[in-house]
């Protein structure tokens, strides 16, 4: 095959001859969801309390999606393949997220708790909503509907 | 090992008289495009998330996603949305194998895996339509004013609240058949953000169809043969890819936290 005639390639990948890395990168992925799948029923079937160890279930589906973005970015996106300069223009800005999702999140917290002191109403929904919530999932787990 | 033999060059990237990013143009600003299209994604899910953290009560998805088509009323958590997880998995796949080919320049195997691609995200689409149809067309017990109305899911209604206990509806003087409950009213901002969220990335699946479709037509018509390259396959292959990446997050938002 004739090189692309783009000007803007000083140097040319050479095309990789075998399936075999897309394959692999297939079950990694594969692998990847049927654990978070594991972990998001186990989330369930555990019926935890709001608390450590829920969230560190939580936490560790969190990482194996970030796993599966790398993955999915770096070989099926190819951009592992491209050099540094241009990978760094793409990376850098989405560091951003990482305060977006903590200054976020936080403010939502924040919001609830705040209701939860100063408005009575909210509190005591929410009040008699947690001692339901104990029931409500009890029941959930036989019951259809 | 192509990784290493572009990334060891020992070239002086910003000395000028060439590109410092060694990248084609077109494909430069699909990563671009993508990038922002990630910020706007990510706009949303963040402000799902932010609405979630605010409210004391939420919807577990195990117990709103508990369906399968034909399966009745067995109570299968999480296993169609796995379904349509695996299916856009592996349409990525049959996409990369369509770039993989069109890096070869062989005509017919990036046809194959842009047909196979297409069907993949059909096969999605459809699922998609089934699962909103169920979700708004469904029956659910839900108090409301001292009435049990039946509720779907939809933008205005959330039948997925906290359930009444039993002493309650005795005293409300309310009765449901054997094996049904009633629930109070759930936060209405759950539908918003799940049809306008997983509608936005189907919008994308449905956009990424079609341009696969143009492709697979300009591809056997031999448009990228004469061109000498099928870097119109790559940059379709890479939007396609995005909309599986964020899939990922989505899975992860709505379905499985």
């Amino acid at each position: 095959m004739e090189h692309p005639p783009a000007t803007e390639i000083t140097i040319h990948h050479e095309p990789s001859s075998s399936t075999k890395r897309i394959w692999k990168v297939f079950w990694i992925l594969l692998v990847i969801t049927l654990v978070e799948l594991g972990l998001g029923l186990s989330l369930y079937a555990l019926d935890l309390p709001e608390g450590l160890r829920m969230h560190l279930i939580k936490g560790v589906i969190i990482i194996l999606s970030l796993a599966k973005a790398y993955y999915i970015v770096s070989y099926f996106m190819h951009l592992g393949d491209e050099i540094r300069n241009m990978v760094m223009t793409i990376v850098v800005p989405l560091m951003l997220f990482i305060w977006f999702i903590l200054a976020f999140l936080g403010d939502g917290n924040s919001y609830k708790n705040l209701r939860n002191k100063y408005d009575p109403y909210y509190k005591e929904r929410g009040t008699q909503e947690q001692l339901l919530k104990k029931e409500d999932r009890q029941e959930k787990k036989g019951g259809k509907d | 090992m192509t990784t290493t033999a572009v990334s060891q060059h020992q070239t002086k990237w910003w000395s000028g008289g060439k590109s410092p990013f060694n990248i084609e143009y077109g494909k430069l600003m699909m990563w671009y495009f993508l990038m922002s299209d990630s910020f706007t994604f990510g706009a949303f899910l963040i402000s799902y998330g932010t609405i979630r953290f605010s409210q004391n009560y939420w919807p577990s998805p195990s117990f709103v996603f508990n369906t399968f088509p034909g399966a009745g009323h067995t109570n299968l958590p999480l296993a169609f949305v796995s379904l349509m997880t695996f299916i856009l998995i592996m349409s990525s796949v049959t996409m990369v194998l369509a770039v993989h080919e069109g890096h070869h320049g062989n005509k017919k195997g990036v046809v194959k895996w842009l047909a196979w691609t297409i069907v993949g995200g059909f096969a999605f689409l459809s699922c998609q339509a089934w699962e909103w149809h169920h979700l708004i067309t469904g029956a659910h017990n839900v108090l409301v004013d001292g009435k049990i109305e039946q509720w779907g899911q939809s933008m205005s209604h959330n039948p997925w609240g906290p359930l009444v206990p039993h002493e309650e509806l005795q005293r409300l003087g309310l009765s449901v058949p054997e094996g049904e409950h009633v629930y109070t009213p759930g936060p209405v901002a759950f539908g918003g953000y799940f049809f306008g969220i997983t509608g936005f990335h189907g919008f994308h699946v449905f956009s990424g169809v079609l341009i696969n479709i143009i492709m697979l037509v300009m591809a056997q018509n031999g448009v990228f043969e004469r061109r000498g390259h099928y870097l119109m396959i790559e940059k379709a292959g890479l939007y396609w890819h995005f909309v599986d990446l964020v899939w990922v997050f989505v899975f992860l938002c709505f379905y499985l936290v």
